[in-house]
């Protein structure tokens, strides 16, 4: 058994921490464009229910000083808000009507 | 009927009469000499936003600003007695570009007591003055203290540092600027310090991704799923209307009444947008920044959303009703490219909720910035293929004419200066 990633009380979201823990928008949205529709919503249906009470833990600590497996989960709530784009909006990875645009996130703050 | 009162003329478009009502060109968005002529008509003389004045927030702080399509690279400084000061990214020995990291074409920033060129050793103060030439005794009647990085012209306002290539700016920066958008001076710009920021390469004319930003009539048809996931909101045929235009100079605003989701039934909103509290016109939690804001909702409209400023030429600043602001740059790279800017400005989150709240303000520029961004290639395509000669605008894109009409006389007022015809 690898070590956890997450807080306890979030082990049921366990499975999905090594694949969508992704500290930068750029890496969430490459994992998004990458992945099938089956793939995103299988995770957003196991972690939107979450959502709120994972707020609510991380929302215990200040944003500079979070516990490593705090951290991640706040990573993993970064992933959701990609990926309800495209569950709730697209209905596909991409966005509808993108064509051949790309926009870059070049700077943001962490975590 | 409209919902909101439009001037005495009838019409926006009619209230500035020197625009008048027909079809417009759009020759100037096709053409390789007229894009050299904009860089030497407008970017090489207006006032050009570099960044702002937090991005130097101590003394001996620096940050660099490419330029792009301008072959410029700017530093800009607040040396260790708390001068702010611009320069050309060059040292004086050779021309080698000074600041970078990464590549030469990435940006630098931080904190430094002095620049060292890569190439030579060469040393400057964060005044710009030259502090150290390697083996000085090599060179021939060198005189150290003339051997300052050169300076750029620029000047502050509210916190925005812009600079000007010309050789003498022809006007100060407030008197650039002007009354409207000089009014927003005092809104506290400086609180919102965490910074979103993107950039893109675009295959179309920068100013056709600014007519994509300044009229709201694209929004049902494009971004049909902007309003909510239900069959309601979703209605490309709705008739979006915004509440106030108007003009000043060579600048250009527009507001628009809100939308106020927070008021919203849980069956109309994303689920998403429910869990942040946050979504398209930002998070729904503002900060106080109290009732009487500078400058925003110059016509007092009841309902107010957001204030779009488009300051000539390329610096557009978006004021939220939530209390966020955001701006954007287009860098005209060629007739047929360009590079935009966008940076998302917040009141600094301090726990986790307020985090994600911004992020999904974030997500959400870009997911529908990209079906504006989308359109791009194919309209520069459109263009370029010239099935038409000119093109209607409607009351709703009174800015579009506008701008065209301001591009088209700053470039006219440059070529009759230089005694020759413009090629337009």
């Amino acid at each position: 058994m690898t070590e956890a990633l997450l807080p306890d009380e979030f082990a049921d979201l366990e499975p999905w921490a090594p694949t969508w823990c992704l500290a930068t928008e750029p890496e969430r949205w490459e994992l998004r464009l990458q992945s099938s529709m089956e793939d995103l919503q299988a995770f957003y249906d196991a972690v939107f229910p979450r959502a709120e009470a994972a707020i609510a833990w991380c929302d215990r600590y200040p944003l500079d000083d979070m516990p490593r497996d705090a951290e991640r989960l706040l990573q993993l709530l970064h992933s959701l808000l990609m990926v309800s784009y495209a569950v709730e909006v697209w209905k596909q990875p991409e966005v509808i009507n993108g064509g051949s645009a790309r926009i870059d996130r070049i700077g943001e703050p962490r975590p | 009927m409209g919902r909101f009162q439009k001037p005495a003329e009838g019409t926006w478009t009619e209230h500035y009469p020197e625009l008048g009502t027909g079809p417009i060109s759009f020759a100037d968005s096709i053409s390789p000499e007229f894009y050299q002529l904009e860089r030497e008509a407008i970017f090489k003389r207006a006032w050009l936003y570099a960044g702002r004045m937090e991005q130097l927030p101590r003394n001996g702080t620096y940050f660099t600003k490419i330029l792009p399509g301008l072959r410029t690279s700017i530093v800009v400084t607040r040396d260790l007695d708390g001068r702010v000061r611009a320069f050309h990214n060059v040292c004086r020995h050779r021309g080698n570009k000074l600041l970078w990291e990464g590549t030469p074409k990435g940006e630098s920033c931080g904190k430094a007591r002095q620049f060292v060129c890569k190439y030579h050793g060469w040393r400057y103060g964060l005044d710009g003055a030259c502090t150290y030439v390697h083996q000085a005794n090599e060179f021939f009647d060198l005189q150290q203290d003339a051997l300052g990085l050169a300076p750029i012209h620029f000047d502050t306002w509210a916190g925005f540092i812009f600079v000007n290539l010309a050789e003498q700016p022809p006007q100060s920066l407030r008197d650039y600027l002007g009354p409207m958008v000089g009014a927003l001076d005092g809104y506290p710009f400086d609180r919102m310090t965490e910074r979103y920021s993107f950039r893109a390469e675009n295959d179309s004319n920068w100013k056709v991704f600014i007519d994509a930003f300044q009229e709201y009539y694209h929004v049902p048809p494009l971004h049909t799923h902007q309003l909510g996931p239900t069959p309601e909101a979703q209605n490309p045929e709705y008739e979006f209307e915004a509440a106030h235009y108007q003009i000043d100079g060579p600048h250009r605003m527009v507001s628009t009444s809100g939308t106020y989701k927070q008021a919203w039934p849980a069956e109309h909103l994303y689920p998403a947008e429910a869990l942040t509290r946050s979504g398209n016109t930002g998070p729904w939690d503002a900060p106080d920044f109290g009732a009487d804001l500078p400058g925003v909702n110059p016509s007092g409209i009841s309902r107010w959303g957001i204030d779009n400023f488009q300051v000539f030429p390329n610096l557009e600043i978006l004021i939220y009703e939530r209390n966020w602001f955001v701006t954007y740059r287009y860098w005209p790279t060629s007739h047929n490219t360009h590079v935009f800017e966008g940076d998302l400005h917040f009141v600094p989150a301090t726990k986790a909720s307020e985090r994600l709240a911004r992020e999904y303000a974030a997500l959400t520029f870009k997911e529908y910035g990209l079906q504006d961004a989308g359109t791009l290639d194919g309209t520069q395509m459109g263009l370029e293929q010239q099935a038409f000669d000119e093109f209607p605008l409607n009351d709703q894109e009174v800015l579009v004419r506008h701008f065209h009409k301001t591009v088209g006389d700053w470039v006219e007022a440059y070529a009759r200066q230089q005694g020759g015809e413009s090629k337009r």
